[in-house]
């Protein structure tokens, strides 16, 4: 079990260097930091730029093995550089991704909630009028991309607001820079600034999951163990609750883990819409400004989280599959 | 995909049908297969045919209607150029129904391909093909595809086909890898291989086309996936570059002006989401009209 387990971990290991390296050669190789600084007015010479540029070890005129190298040094010691006009990379993404995690947080969560409930109920009574319903809705949320929900969500909310004469909805940002009042006034605007976000995070997610969790539920609902829960006396609710929702539960967990992974970089259209400055936002931004060694670190992040949510997910399966763990 | 069922051939026994046809009763038996080909036709036809009965093309200004709603001059309004918001959507969704074709064809080509080699053979072409389908799945395929968006200028935008669909390909293939196992200890693989006929050959001939409906199924589905990618990419404007426009770009402009001319944004937006649900209807309907016992499961 522990060969097994270092074996798989040593494969992550290797996965993350070679995709971060790869994603490091091809934006090096791409992308142009010295039309930063040449497209200023007034254009700085050129020996100050070199000097601007290597000293960020992104002068385009040293080959690229040895920018290369000086870079995986760095990152080996934690130390993922600069951006192009000076930034620590480390620190400017630690605080995009906390920004990140306030946004997606609320909205995965919900969003899974939701469709597992919708999925289940849908399940258990098939054909019924809840059933037709909610595959009628969740075929049409799939159809609508995020961009085009979201930019409803804001156009539907400044109609609202204008109609109702108040800031109901806040369409921009994660709060009202200034603000004045206590404690409860800040919370109330936080609030007021996720709720469209979320949504829009919360609908399409609920949707996909209300799909599997029905699928998984008819699945289930004649597997011979929860006709043997029912057979040894519990109610039927309590059978399907306790027996038949929790082995239903496999594939959602598992869409769940990775999707949180996908969004802590993916939620691109999300931030960039409502204004979050998170890691997607800065992932569009950093590839804009040419902005190698952010556009490198931000590829290694996403890596671990792609694999750290599929450790995740085989852990929580092994949490609610029984034969998993004997077997 | 010509063998006969004969349970399903009824009892005129000239003429048994063939499978496609088979499929294709069953198809469009439901609601739902008939409500998504027709969807999807009407798609078709305003993207290729609409061009040809609108007076506008999409690169003509009109310089005395900026921003015009929609009015019998130009039907479906104008954008801040003067360019005909009827003309525009179509030439995008022209563009966007044959990226998402193109992708979802050449992916589920490679999935085939790389997931029966894999199972087929195993051993270090296995390890090999799986290890590669993991480095795609842990690369950020969104960031990967912008910082290569400068290539695709200039009407290159088959490459931006060929490098979104690398990054489409993989759980499919994992999938096909599993069945090809399956699929090798039958009989007539068994049969074919002792008489000498060539792995690939063998493949080819036999493994694939055992899979086809699968294949079918999510070549279908990866259209709707393909064609949201290239959404959210041209988005940003690192998809499909102009000359050429998709109905992500124009989004992009539209959701700006939504808000005081919501027709620059309305149309694209419909458009799209028409696409997409018609997409999923039809891959829906194909995979119950190809495996009636999930049918009867999941309607």
């Amino acid at each position: 079990m522990a060969g097994f387990l270092l074996r798989r971990l040593v494969n992550y290991a290797v996965l993350i260097a070679v995709a971060t390296s790869l994603a490091y050669l091809l934006a090096a190789t791409a992308l142009d930091p010295r039309s930063n600084y040449e497209g200023r007015n007034p254009r700085p010479p050129a020996a100050v730029i070199d000097a601007r540029l290597g000293r960020f070890n992104l002068d385009d005129r040293r080959p690229l093995i040895e920018r290369y190298l000086v870079w995986a040094g760095g990152v080996l010691r934690g130390d993922f550089g600069r951006t192009w006009n000076g930034d620590e990379v480390t620190a400017r993404l630690g605080r995009r991704l906390g920004v990140t995690l306030r946004l997606i947080v609320l909205g995965v969560v919900l969003g899974s909630v939701a469709g597992v409930a919708v999925g289940a109920c849908a399940g258990v009574r098939q054909y019924g009028w809840f059933d037709r319903l909610s595959t009628v809705a969740a075929f049409t949320v799939l159809a609508i991309p995020t961009v085009v929900l979201a930019n409803m969500l804001i156009i539907g909310a400044i109609w609202l607001n204008d109609r109702l004469g108040a800031q109901m909805f806040l369409v921009s940002g994660e709060a009202t820079p200034g603000l004045e009042g206590g404690a409860g006034a800040g919370l109330l605007d936080r609030i007021k600034h996720l709720a469209l976000p979320t949504f829009s995070l919360a609908v399409g997610q609920a949707a996909v999951y209300s799909r599997y969790q029905r699928n998984m539920m008819l699945d289930v609902l004649e597997a011979d163990f929860v006709r043997t829960a029912v057979a040894k006396g519990l109610r039927r609710r309590a059978a399907l609750v306790r027996h038949a929702l929790r082995t239903a539960l496999i594939p959602a967990v598992t869409y769940f883990a990775f999707t949180f992974g996908a969004l802590l970089v993916g939620a691109t259209i999300t931030e960039s819409v409502f204004g979050w400055h998170g890691m997607g936002e800065e992932l569009v931004a950093a590839i804009r400004t040419n902005d190698v060694n952010t556009v490198a670190a931000i590829s290694c992040l996403a890596a671990v989280a792609v694999l750290l949510a599929s450790l995740a997910a085989d852990l929580l399966h092994a949490a609610l599959d029984p034969r998993v763990r004997v077997g | 995909m010509t063998t006969t069922l004969p349970e399903e051939a009824g009892a005129p026994p000239i003429r048994p049908s063939s499978r496609t046809r088979v499929v294709a009763r069953r198809f469009f038996r439901c609601t739902q297969g008939r409500l998504g080909f027709a969807l999807l036709s009407g798609m078709f036809l305003f993207a290729f045919a609409g061009p040809l009965v609108c007076p506008w093309s999409a690169t003509d200004l009109d310089f005395s209607a900026f921003m015009a709603p929609p009015s019998p001059h130009h039907w479906f309004g104008t954008l801040q150029t003067g360019a005909d918001v009827f003309a525009v959507t179509a030439r995008g969704a022209q563009k966007s129904l044959i990226v998402g074709l193109l992708v979802a064809v050449l992916s589920t080509a490679m999935a085939a391909v790389a997931g029966s080699f894999a199972g087929y053979f195993l051993g270090w072409t296995d390890r090999t093909l799986m290890w590669v389908a993991d480095l795609l799945l842990v690369l950020p395929a969104f960031l990967i595809l912008a910082v290569m968006s400068p290539l695709f200028t200039g009407g290159r935008w088959l490459l931006f086909v060929v490098m979104l669909a690398v990054f489409l390909w993989m759980v499919t293939s994992k999938i096909v890898r599993g069945m090809t196992r399956t699929i090798k200890e039958r009989e007539y693989i068994k049969a074919a291989r002792f008489m000498g006929v060539p792995s690939h050959v063998i493949i080819f001939r036999h493994v694939i086309p055992n899979l086809a409906s699968l294949l079918v199924v999510d070549a279908t589905l990866n259209v709707s996936a393909a064609i949201l990618t290239e959404t959210s990419l041209s988005y940003f404007g690192f998809g499909v570059q102009p000359p050429d426009v998709s109905l992500g770009g124009l989004l992009a402009d539209g959701a700006k002006t939504a808000l005081y001319a919501p027709w620059t944004f309305w149309f694209a937006a419909g458009g799209l989401i028409v696409t997409i649900l018609s997409v999923n209807l039809v891959g829906d309907s194909l995979r119950d009209a190809l495996d009636p016992a999930a049918a009867r499961r999941s309607p």
